[in-house]
């Protein structure tokens, strides 16, 4: 059965240039890069190898990358280890309702610890108004945190705009670039970001390795104590594999991304062009401000997890907005912030392209798609008299 | 314990929020960079540096000049004194 995997914000499979690089570190290189000798001086120049990769990446220095194990550990970092380290100066931190629940629960942790969280709230294609945020501001404000770009919605955030603001109050901002780093062109000095998260298996690079890169001069309380690795910012004993593949992985991104983007681009403007012929389904996030790989929609009257498996049975690999959620039979934050009614949220799927697929892979998607979403709407109550006028049409108007 | 006011350094170290042993790897890793005469400002929040740091210039043959406590954190004040340093 042919397989088409467009899942690719979830994971990436490892690219062969990556596999071949780590490989040495998990079995004659193994050493611990913190020991003298030569086995750990290889394991320390592979380290301080893949922090350059990792900073040309983004434009940035060296010094300023802190690995850790994940995108997820990257946020947590930045967050409580900004408002602890600032909470002389203020106890207010500002985060967009779009983001990460690795973003949305440390700043839940930060209010059960006596800080006071702002939610910004976007407008229907997922945009934070710079406006809303300088309007958020207080005196108490330490820290903003707001998405480069949303995996649930794909859209890319005015991240220049906010840094003016926050730079303008002397605020620090963090930006969460899983999605974006490694995927489009990020540039720190250029985006005027403090902190700003990665993670290394979205750019087909090994899970088990992200970065925060942490401005110079910024002061940051690390997660978790213990040794002197990177710099006593962020403890234990480094995984060397994943760092050296991150390093990899970020070295081939840079040199291949215009590449990169160009064929999701056009497969992801093919997929939309052919969903949206579907009845009553519609795009979620911005039509042209989103990532090249990232193609997301509701389809009215069915639900999500429903659509994945019947899509997983003809080879088809997606996921669903709302996958956390559904789980507890609960919409997707991030899409009831756009108004998506809960009910049509629940009929969240997303698809993420990447370069193991083609245009033959979107043009059998295509011809599937309508079959499972008619499938799903004959089976569904919600859809009774859809498509009539009758009673019981029940179509969404705000996409 | 040694506290001064006003000192004026040619270099300044920040590691606060760092842990042991940041405070003395950071000191030596300066301390190389420096000429003889220079001044190092090490601006640390953890409490062992106040042994540590007085301890170390004693080690090395570094003149300790003294702290100066800010209000979150220390601020000690090394002065490269000779090249007894222990790692040049």
């Amino acid at each position: 059965m042919r397989r088409c995997y467009f899942d690719h914000v979830a994971t990436n499979p490892l690219h062969p240039e990556v596999l071949e690089a780590m490989m040495p570190y998990f079995k004659d290189n193994f050493g611990n890069p913190l020991s003298v000798y030569d086995l750990g001086m290889m394991a320390r120049d592979a380290i301080e190898k893949a922090r350059q990769q990792v900073a040309d990446l983004v434009h940035a220095k060296p010094p300023t990358v802190v690995f850790t194990s994940s995108g997820a550990e990257a946020n947590n970092f930045a967050l409580r280890g900004i408002a602890f380290a600032m909470q002389n100066k203020g106890n207010h931190v500002i985060v967009s309702k779009v983001e990460h629940h690795s973003i949305l629960n440390a700043a839940r942790f930060l209010e059960k610890s006596g800080f006071v969280v702002t939610y910004l709230p976007v407008d229907k294609n997922g945009i934070v108004d710079p406006d809303t945020v300088k309007k958020s501001i207080n005196k108490e404000t330490i820290l903003i945190s707001v998405t480069h770009a949303s995996s649930e919605i794909g859209t890319i955030e005015p991240i220049r705009e906010i840094a003016g603001i926050a730079k303008a109050q002397g605020i620090v901002l963090h930006a969460d670039g899983v999605a974006t780093c490694g995927n489009i062109p990020v540039d720190v000095k250029e985006l005027g970001v403090d902190l700003l998260s990665m993670a290394a298996h979205q750019f087909y690079g090994p899970k088990g390795a992200g970065v925060l890169y942490v401005r110079e001069g910024l002061r940051i309380a690390p997660l978790i104590y213990g040794g002197i690795q990177e710099g006593g910012r962020r403890a234990g004993t480094e995984n060397v594999p994943a760092i050296v593949g991150m390093g990899k992985a970020a070295e081939i991104a840079a040199r291949e991304m215009p590449a990169r983007m160009e064929h999701c681009r056009q497969l992801r403007d093919a997929l939309i062009g052919g969903v949206l012929k579907t009845p009553n389904v519609y795009l979620t996030g911005h039509h042209e401000l989103r990532l090249p790989h990232h193609a997301s929609f509701v389809v009215e009257f069915i639900e999500g997890e429903a659509m994945l498996l019947m899509l997983s049975v003809k080879g088809i690999l997606s996921a669903s907005g709302s996958a956390c959620s559904s789980r507890a039979l609960k919409s997707s934050p991030v899409l009831l912030s756009l108004g998506i009614p809960s009910a049509l949220a629940q009929g969240s799927i997303v698809f993420s392209l990447g370069m193991d697929n083609s245009m033959d892979d979107i043009n059998y998607f295509l011809e599937e798609f309508p079959q499972v979403v008619k499938k799903l709407r004959d089976m569904s109550p919600f859809a009774k008299g859809w498509g009539s006028g009758g009673e019981g049409d029940q179509c969404y108007t705000g996409g | 314990m040694k506290f001064v006011h006003g000192v004026k350094a040619d270099i300044t170290a920040d590691i606060v929020y760092m842990m042991c042993p940041m405070h003395l790897l950071k000191l030596e890793e300066m301390i190389k960079g420096l000429d003889q005469g220079q001044v190092l400002e090490i601006l640390t929040d953890y409490d062992g540096a106040l042994e540590d740091i007085p301890q170390w210039c004693d080690r090395t043959g570094n003149e300790f000049m003294g702290l100066d406590e800010d209000e979150d954190y220390y601020r000690f004040y090394i002065k490269k004194n000779s090249n007894k340093t222990g790692n040049d």
